[in-house]
């Protein structure tokens, strides 16, 4: 059985290097779109202003993705690393996902994106823009199955459990890719996405303007921002929502955690507000209650009701009392595949494998399982309330604070006026930061609510790790935290550099921003540092 | 055969294409990584180096990342068992890996000595040592992973680190840097001109001759290395684990070559492949010597695989448990819709990847690397 101890670690490792990785991500995904809108404008229009844009913007955006593919390698050899009983239990179903967002999405991303930075003098403008959009829309195909293999640990469809390999096995590829959880997760996810690049954009364009530096720059890609921004709000919210609506039926644990739902009530339910879940106790000790909005945000009506922690604790012990004799069955069937008995006592409880799997925790052998240990793992399917319900209440709560900011920057911005408001200038500089801290909270919300589950109801967390030593896991977590302390101070550092020295403005008149041609060039005398300065 | 045990060779074989791409592709820019101190004496000369493949390397490495993906996807039991058994190489080979995305993109905007001169030593140390785990970890293969399994599967590797330092695997991992040594140097030659094409040129013939030394010790190594046999399987194609099969140990890894005596002409291509490189970099050939190094690649890895097949991943402490193709791969229908993906998008990536190369192709001038702004 695997160590606790090396459990927690794995699960630390992991929440670090994904929350981390997750900050290059939602920029890529929102910066490249904005990065191909602007050269579609000039692409169409010809204006010159638009180049040195796109140009300028694909600087920084290149800062970040550097940082977003680097971290990404974490990700994919940690499931294989510190993960490998999860890998091989579900790499069937799981693995699919991955290896199709490497063969369609990132590859395409990242090829192309040599392209649109070092292609400026060879190919056309056409091919340019293309390129550029190729790019925007590979990171987006890659969020896209990235979440699909995300969608099958939320709500595990299309695929079922084998005996005999002791895997999971894929049963239904459509099943798995047009998950509803994968889907609206998707777009939830890719217009978080657009969101932070928006404030990013804007916030910059924003110091810009407050300095009266490269103010045409700054004042057009503000306004392109913002509105991308506030578009990009509205569909946050919304699929948010319906994200919402589809974990209330998936993810009964989440959803009653999400919103501190101790004790059942009946239709139509109050909403929390805000409250201070006490998980030992099961109670809030406080709370603000608006009454009957809860039933309608998440049923979209008066009279629905959703299950409250007491209830699922109870339909829990039921499962957990269910799956014991499947994981029984399981040890038979490793001693003989050809054992009939052991096979049809699986098949009329398989349902509930994974609750077996649970109790196992605390009763190993399974042989004699006593009610308070089925309680104790009935009790481990709540995941932690105070931390989901408040990571979910900061995402919302800046979710909305972002759509304010938006709607009136636009509205100011549309009329030309910005650039005298100075204080919704300052605003949209400290609006930088809010949507990263959004995302993460999001990330919270999915996989801390997701608790205690690696693939939810199938397989529990504390199974999936690999049996590595204490000591194995400790020096990796301290390298990931060496490494990624660095490399975040070098990023920060090259990003406020870059953002400082601002577009260059050399050349003007006629040559508009020339760039270098193939042509051999006197080499200036001056390093290439202090060019841009210049 | 049946539909699932096609499907299981049928994504062998891809896998073995995946790593040859990842051979190549990253090879050659991790070659131009282990490569740069030597090669580029001037900060100039080492950024022209860098630009050479600056358009490229991104896109290249996502060989890798589709090569764990492909593993993950068709032979799951391989990834978790090889990834986490293979632990602190693993680390060591991600973290120098996650230093070169970068290694290239920070490296030159900042125009100060001291910090180019880290970055280069990390883009050293971030090409050369990867390349020597791969080919570590193939050496390993002849020998065999202590590893085995629970009655739910769940593995656990029972070998040091340092255990994965033995003779064989370290010279397998030389010969993996040396043919990407061999694969940067002629990249190099492909665009640079003047004094840094010299040194690349030198460089190649001794990197080739290198490997093709190592590449033939390596063969008559493997004739003191005991090979595996499988004794009894549920069949071919039939869902199974590692638990309910038998294996020997004894004779060699060269059976199947004993079998399939055309097998030979696969070794015969690496030898070619490195022997026509070094000819190809003397005569200034860098292009032709490319192509030539890439069928070395196609030869030395195609020949592990032959040795091994159906093999994929020998354990030593119970070799029983070895992992084959047959046992550790996924069900059949994940495969299928695999090659399926696989079948449309690995030619389409061929053609744009060609093309992106066809769009930059030409040498890249110092003039050019310290006019472009965008320049690494």
């Amino acid at each position: 059985m695997i160590n606790g101890t090396v459990v927690d670690l794995s699960r630390i490792q992991f929440a670090a290097t994904a929350l981390y990785h997750f900050l290059f991500v939602p920029l890529t995904l929102g910066l490249s779109f904005l990065l191909a809108a602007m050269e579609t404008v000039y692409v169409t229009t010809g204006k010159p202003i638009y180049k040195q844009m796109a140009m300028f913007w694909s600087r920084l955006f290149m800062i970040n993705f550097a940082l977003g593919v680097a971290t990404g390698l974490t990700m994919e050899f940690q499931f294989g690393t510190n993960w490998s009983f999860y890998s091989s239990f579900v790499g069937d179903i799981f693995g699919a996902p991955l290896a199709i967002e490497g063969l369609m999405a990132f590859f395409m991303e990242s090829t192309f994106i040599g392209l649109m930075v070092f292609g400026w003098q060879r190919l056309s403008k056409g091919q340019h823009l293309a390129v550029t959009w190729l790019v925007a829309l590979g990171s987006n195909l890659s969020a896209l199955w990235i979440l699909v293999a995300n969608g099958f640990m939320q709500n595990p469809r299309g695929a079922a459990f084998d005996p005999i390999t002791m895997r999971m096995h894929l049963t239904s590829f459509q099943q798995l890719i047009f998950s509803p959880d994968a889907q609206s997760k998707f777009v939830h996810t890719s217009i978080a996405g657009y969101v932070t690049g928006a404030a990013f954009v804007a916030g910059v364009s924003a110091f810009y303007m407050l300095r009266k530096r490269h103010m045409d720059l700054a004042k057009r890609s503000f306004r392109i921002a913002v509105l991308f921004g506030v578009l990009a709000t509205i569909g946050v919210v919304t699929l948010g929502d319906a994200l919402g609506f589809v974990d209330a039926k998936a993810q009964p644990t989440k959803l009653a955690a999400m919103e501190g739902l101790w004790r059942s009530e009946p239709a139509p339910m109050p909403f929390n507000v805000i409250a201070i879940p006490e998980q030992a106790e099961q109670r809030n000790l406080d709370a603000v209650q608006v009454p009957a909005v809860l039933s309608l945000l998440v049923t979209h009506s008066l009279t629905g009701t959703v299950p409250a922690i007491d209830t699922l604790e109870k339909r829990a012990e039921r499962r957990i009392e269910n799956g014991i004799p499947a994981v029984e069955a399981l040890k038979a069937l490793s001693h003989d595949p050809q054992d009939a008995s052991a096979m049809a006592q699986f098949d009329a409880h398989k349902a509930d494998l994974g609750y077996g799997f649970l109790v196992q925790r605390y009763a190993p052998r399974l042989t004699q399982v006593t009610p308070a240990e089925i309680q104790r793992a009935a009790k481990d399917t709540i995941p932690p309330v105070a931390a989901v319900f408040w990571s979910f209440r900061v995402m919302v709560g800046l979710g909305l604070l972002m759509l304010a900011f938006f709607v009136l920057a636009t509205l100011y911005s549309l009329r030309d006026r910005i650039q005298k408001k100075t204080w919704i200038l300052k605003v949209a500089v400290w609006m930088i930061p809010v949507p990263f801290l959004a995302d993460e909270a999001g990330w919270l919300v999915a996989e801390l609510g997701r608790q205690p589950w690696t693939v939810y109801g199938v397989l529990p967390t504390w199974m999936s790790a690999s049996t590595h030593s204490v000591g194995y896991m400790a020096f990796s977590l301290i390298g990931f935290v060496a490494l990624y302390s660095i490399f975040i101070a070098v990023e920060m550092y090259l990003m406020v550099r870059a953002i400082r020295l601002g577009p260059p403005e050399h050349g003007g008149g006629g040559a508009e921003h020339s760039r270098p041609t193939l042509a051999p060039r006197p080499v200036p005398a001056a390093p290439y540092g202090t060019k841009l300065e210049g | 055969m049946n539909t699932f045990a096609t499907a299981q060779v049928i994504w062998w074989l891809l896998l073995g294409v995946l790593l040859i791409g990842l051979a190549v592709m990253v090879g050659m820019d991790m070659g131009v990584g282990a490569i740069l101190r030597y090669v580029g004496r001037t900060d100039v000369e080492r950024r022209v180096a860098l630009n050479i493949i600056g358009p490229h390397w991104d896109g290249n490495q996502v060989w890798f990342i589709l090569g764990g993906g492909a593993i993950f996807a068709a032979f799951p039991l391989i990834y978790a068992t090889a990834f986490s058994g293979f632990y602190v190489v693993m680390l060591l080979l991600l973290w120098t890996m996650i230093m070169r995305p970068i290694g290239f993109e920070y490296r030159s905007r900042i125009d100060n000595p001291a910090w180019r001169n880290v970055w280069d030593w990390a883009l050293v140390v971030s090409g050369a040592v990867p390349m020597i785990i791969f080919g570590a970890a193939f050496g390993n293969l002849f020998h065999g992973v202590p590893f085995h399994f629970d009655w739910d599967m769940t593995s656990y590797y029972t070998g040091s680190f340092l255990a994965l330092l033995n003779p064989f695997a370290v010279m397998a991992g030389v010969l993996s840097l040396s043919l990407s040594a061999m694969m940067g140097s002629l990249t190099v030659m492909n665009g640079a001109e003047g004094a840094l094409f010299q040194r690349a040129r030198a460089l190649a013939q001794v990197a080739g001759l290198v490997a093709m030394a190592l590449f033939a010790m390596g063969g008559f190594w493997v004739h003191a290395l005991p090979g595996y046999q499988l004794l009894s399987v549920p069949g071919l194609g039939v869902p199974q684990t590692p638990l309910q099969q038998t294996v020997g140990v004894g004779g060699t890894w060269l059976q199947n070559f004993g079998a399939h005596p055309l097998l030979w002409l696969v070794p015969l291509l690496g030898f070619a492949g490195m022997l026509g490189a070094v000819l190809a970099a003397r005569a200034a050939r860098s292009h032709l010597g490319w192509w030539l190094g890439a069928g070395a690649w196609i030869g030395v890895i195609g020949s592990a695989g032959a040795a091994l097949f159906p093999f994929m991943l020998p354990s030593s402490s119970d070799p029983s448990m070895s992992l084959t193709v047959w046992n550790s791969s996924s069900s059949e229908l994940t495969l299928l819709w695999m090659i399926g993906f696989a079948a449309v998008f690995v030619p389409l990536i061929l053609w744009y990847t060609s093309w992106a190369f066809w769009v930059m192709r030409g040498k890249v001038s110092e003039e050019r690397v310290v006019n472009d702004e965008h320049a690494y």
